[in-house]
């Protein structure tokens, strides 16, 4: 048999959108994030590849969605360093990074049992910090603030 | 800058400036001198209490009575709708709807914010959960002030729970506006948290960490006492070598500052003895007084009789 061509360790897509340099083990909690679960069509998720410059990431791509820059943002506090390609006909035709948002709303169910929005029907709401590298949430009403690998539990 | 309290909320301390907090003491002063029994006519405060409270409710009610207001409400929720399911946001919503402002004190964190969201009637934060208890900050201050003739760069002891007692915690953050220098007295287990000292860093405020009140009690102007709760230790035998360490008695303020006053938030389980009570530092009941003055200061301001 001949050399093996270089191959892709996660197949191309036609058009849609990949997340690239996703922080390695978040993939997974973006899928829910991103509410990829009722997307119908074809999302392919990398775990642990190797990179150069995160020794370790995760990669998603999926077919036939143009992620919006508020979406995106959405998975900053997740993965500030994630990377958003848009893709077209097989080729990058918008590039950009996610932006860690001042305040995130109805996304994280705060850990605090105690707190008013796990007692009511209601929307949560974040205030972001990120000091010394990591990502400070508090919550806008218990005004606890936690670590962004305190959450545990988020509403799609 | 001028400080104008009008139709706002009084939720958490952090969101008082330094103008603001001295605005409502002294109202409290001129108050104190000088009561005004009309100022509230025609005025009506909802005391709302979905918890049990003895001083605050009765201090709020009272400070509206004694300024001329009426007051309606509950101290016990299993006579109001929440016991057949309303949401807090509907059942502010209504009150709102009857009165001009709203005293509320509510076991869930971040309750009297989100009862903000459902009147636009100044709400007034009487303890929510383990949170905020803003108005207790401001008797504090009223009272340091009161008894040190100054606010601005004193020594202060807080002393007890630290890790858990939302006193404290506003109290230290409310004296980040007065070059407080502050001295944390407590079990390793419960000493102040991070995300206070942290803050306390970054906004330059000098504290130090102790185990013993005789390491600060000669040292400081204000010893500010609170109760260790025993369920907070999961070791009972912990507790029980720890909890003698943390009782003020009167022969320990043999040598104290002659300007030294004690406080306590109150009820206090043994922790001050009785006979400190006597001593010319005991002022945690003339602190409990306070709490008339700088709530009715408070109710004036929201509703706009003073400025």
């Amino acid at each position: 048999m001949q050399n093996k061509p270089k191959q892709l360790l996660v197949s191309a897509i036609k058009n849609g959108t990949v997340i690239d340099h996703v922080q390695a083990g978040t993939a997974t909690k973006l899928l829910h994030v991103l509410n990829l679960g009722s997307h119908k069509k074809i999302v392919t998720l990398g775990l642990n590849l190797p990179s150069k410059n995160m020794v370790l990431k995760d990669l998603i791509k999926i077919e036939d969605k143009e992620l919006s820059k508020d979406e995106a943002n959405r998975i900053a506090i997740f993965s500030p360093q994630a990377s958003i390609n848009i893709i077209s006909n097989y080729e990058v035709v918008k590039k950009f990074d996610v932006i860690l948002p001042e305040t995130v709303q109805s996304l994280i169910v705060c850990p605090n049992p105690k707190c008013i929005t796990n007692n009511e029907n209601m929307e949560s709401d974040f205030k972001v910090q990120h000091v010394n590298k990591q990502i400070k949430l508090q919550c806008k009403y218990c005004e606890k603030i936690f670590l962004q690998t305190d959450i545990n539990d988020y509403r799609a | 800058m001028t400080v104008n309290l009008v139709g706002r909320d009084i939720i958490s301390i952090p969101e008082l400036s330094r103008e603001e907090i001295l605005a409502v003491l002294k109202n409290a002063r001129s108050l104190k001198k000088e009561p005004q029994p009309k100022l509230l006519e025609n005025h009506v405060m909802g005391s709302c209490f979905f918890e049990p409270s003895t001083r605050t409710r009765l201090s709020f009610e009272t400070a509206m009575q004694r300024l001329g207001g009426r007051v309606v409400g509950f101290a016990d929720p299993s006579v109001t709708s929440t016991k057949k399911g309303e949401t807090l946001y509907d059942s502010i919503r209504i009150i709102g709807q009857y009165v001009d402002a709203i005293v509320m004190r509510h076991p869930l964190e971040g309750s009297a914010r989100r009862a903000s969201e459902a009147t636009d009637k100044p709400i007034l934060n009487g303890g929510d959960g383990a949170n905020q208890h803003p108005t207790q900050t401001l008797l504090d201050l009223f009272t340091i002030n009161e008894c040190q003739k100054k606010l601005d760069g004193l020594d202060i002891a807080l002393v007890g729970d630290l890790k858990y007692g939302r006193t404290t915690h506003s109290l230290a953050q409310a004296l980040t506006h007065f070059g407080a220098r502050l001295h944390f007295v407590a079990p390793q287990s419960l000493q102040m948290p991070e995300y206070i000292c942290d803050e306390l860093k970054a906004k330059k405020i000098k504290f130090s960490l102790h185990e013993k009140i005789e390491d600060v009690v000669n040292k400081v102007d204000i010893l500010y006492m609170t109760r260790i709760q025993g369920e907070r230790f999961a070791d009972q035998i912990e507790y029980q070598k720890i909890k003698h360490v943390f009782v003020l008695t009167a022969k320990m303020l043999e040598k104290a500052r002659p300007n030294l006053k004690v406080l306590h938030p109150l009820p206090r389980v043994g922790e001050i003895t009785t006979d400190v009570d006597t001593t010319k530092y005991a002022y945690y009941f003339e602190q409990a007084e306070n709490g008339l003055y700088v709530r009715q200061a408070l109710l004036a301001m929201v509703l706009g009789k003073l400025k």
